[in-house]
């Protein structure tokens, strides 16, 4: 059987998990997982993985969730070149160091910059008070900050000199608020001369494939079915509002 | 080996990810010196601090001038570079898999609903004198609920640990912050989160055996704030 990944490109560590198997030539079964129509909850899903999120791989008979433990178990298993997940002590804590540090910060800003710029307006029908969006922009622009300052510094990649999975997942993520219309590199050269970097390291094609679906969200979320998206109220309520 | 200077970890044993990293150093004896930060003091905001670490957070681990951050990445380094039994942090791709696989997931769900219940019911009040917030401590107590029904039926399903049939650098980030909230609650509340648990009981106490003294060495802080605190009831 081959190796399936279970994918929705919305979805920030779905698009790193893609990339990194694209770039790296590691041929999979696409499965196709819609999670705004709640494919994560169906039954054959649950077979996958009980934490029922996307990404999620199926090897054989093993099954794995969280697209850091997905893409460093593909690392290992399709022995990708070193810099991803470079084998130096230093360098390689240097990687995981980003990976810990950004679920909490990063990941979770960007997200509900997404969320509350696009998203609750179409499955709620209400602007989200000022204010609130004002602290969402505060948390993100501080993560960028600390991107910027502790986790590039002067160098052209987070680890080194050359790109890694650190890198791959801080764009992924970084792209969510910009798939809003909120232009996070405005104003930040630092920040857009490595997003040109990185573009450049993972092949322009690829990366705007994968990013196709998140920049297009503004004009396909106006045709989304917000009846559909009642499932997602009371999880909306209890994290943002 | 490492010759030249101590790994130096900045510490603070009230927190939950510091209690972790503490365990593991001195269950696999690596020689280690611990700089000592109190939280409560304001210790981690200090300029020489933040150069250290911009992100004022502890554990910080030293080795001989490289600078690290983030408990995980911590727990990994040490279980990397010293000769620690293998079982920490496998090296077999599949056994690793499931170490990093519930060490990102505890960032999002371990961590943070442990944490908010520990902070709602005892951190808040003593700063600020205030009363609990009722309203969002159920909240939190409901989304712990949550993750403790999923350590058990997920990761603890048909295996004595998270990550499989042996102890792993994941079960001592769990086991410390679910210490958190059962440690310091209001005796006359008696609240234990763990109460109606008796497998994520069996659990913890395969944990404190696996790392012996090593556990109460690093809860012993922990353990003293709590028994001033019922002293005082």
């Amino acid at each position: 059987m081959a190796l399936e990944l279970y994918l929705d490109l919305f979805s920030q560590p779905c698009r790193s998990v893609y990339i990194f198997a694209k770039k790296n030539n590691i041929s999979f079964d696409f499965k196709k997982l819609s999670l705004l129509d709640g494919e994560q909850y169906g039954e054959d899903f649950g077979k996958i993985s009980l934490i029922r999120k996307a990404p999620a791989l199926r090897d054989g008979d093993f099954c794995l969730a969280e697209s850091i433990a997905i893409m460093l178990y593909l690392a290992e298993k399709f022995k990708t070149p070193d810099f991803w997940y470079p084998a130096d002590l230093q360098q390689r804590a240097r990687v995981n160091e980003y990976l810990s540090w950004q679920h909490t910060a990063i990941r979770m800003h960007g997200s509900k910059i997404f969320w509350l710029r696009l998203m609750i307006p179409k499955v709620m029908g209400v602007e989200v008070p000022e204010d609130k969006m004002n602290a969402a922009l505060d948390d993100l622009n501080s993560s960028l900050k600390l991107v910027e300052e502790k986790f590039l510094q002067d160098r052209p990649f987070i680890a080194g000199d050359q790109i890694s999975l650190a890198d791959l997942v801080a764009i992924v993520e970084i792209m969510q608020p910009v798939g809003a219309g909120l232009d996070v590199f405005e104003g930040r050269p630092k920040l857009s001369a490595w997003r040109d970097r990185v573009q450049e390291a993972i092949g322009k094609e690829l990366f705007d494939e994968a990013h196709q679906y998140i920049l297009g969200a503004q004009e396909s979320v106006k045709t989304m079915d917000s009846n559909k998206m009642q499932f997602f109220k009371p999880k909306i309520l209890r994290l943002f509002m | 080996m490492a010759t030249g200077r101590l790994v130096e970890v900045y510490l603070d044993l009230l927190s939950q990810p510091c209690r972790a990293v503490h365990i593991l150093l001195t269950c696999t004896k690596i020689p280690h010196r611990v700089r000592t930060m109190a939280l409560r003091k304001g210790e981690h905001r200090t300029l020489d601090f933040t150069k250290l670490n911009p992100m004022q957070k502890v554990p910080v681990m030293v080795d001989d001038g490289f600078v690290l951050t983030e408990s995980d990445a911590i727990l990994k380094y040490l279980a990397t570079k010293y000769d620690v039994p293998e079982h920490w942090y496998p090296r077999q791709p599949e056994r690793r898999a499931r170490v990093d696989e519930y060490t990102a997931w505890h960032h999002t769900n371990t961590r943070p609903h442990a944490a908010k219940v520990f902070i709602l019911e005892v951190l808040l009040p003593a700063q600020s004198g205030s009363l609990v917030d009722e309203a969002r401590l159920n909240r939190a107590l409901s989304d712990l609920d949550d993750t403790l029904d999923k350590l058990e039926s997920m990761f603890l399903r048909r295996q004595p640990f998270l990550c499989g049939d042996d102890i792993t650098v994941a079960d001592l980030l769990a086991a410390c912050e679910l210490t958190q909230c059962v440690s310091l609650q209001p005796l006359g509340g008696g609240r234990d989160v763990l109460k109606e648990r008796p497998q994520l009981q069996r659990w913890r106490s395969r944990v404190q055996s696996a790392v012996g003294e090593a556990f109460d060495k690093a809860h012993g802080v922990l353990y003293a704030l709590r028994d001033r605190r019922r002293a005082r009831l």
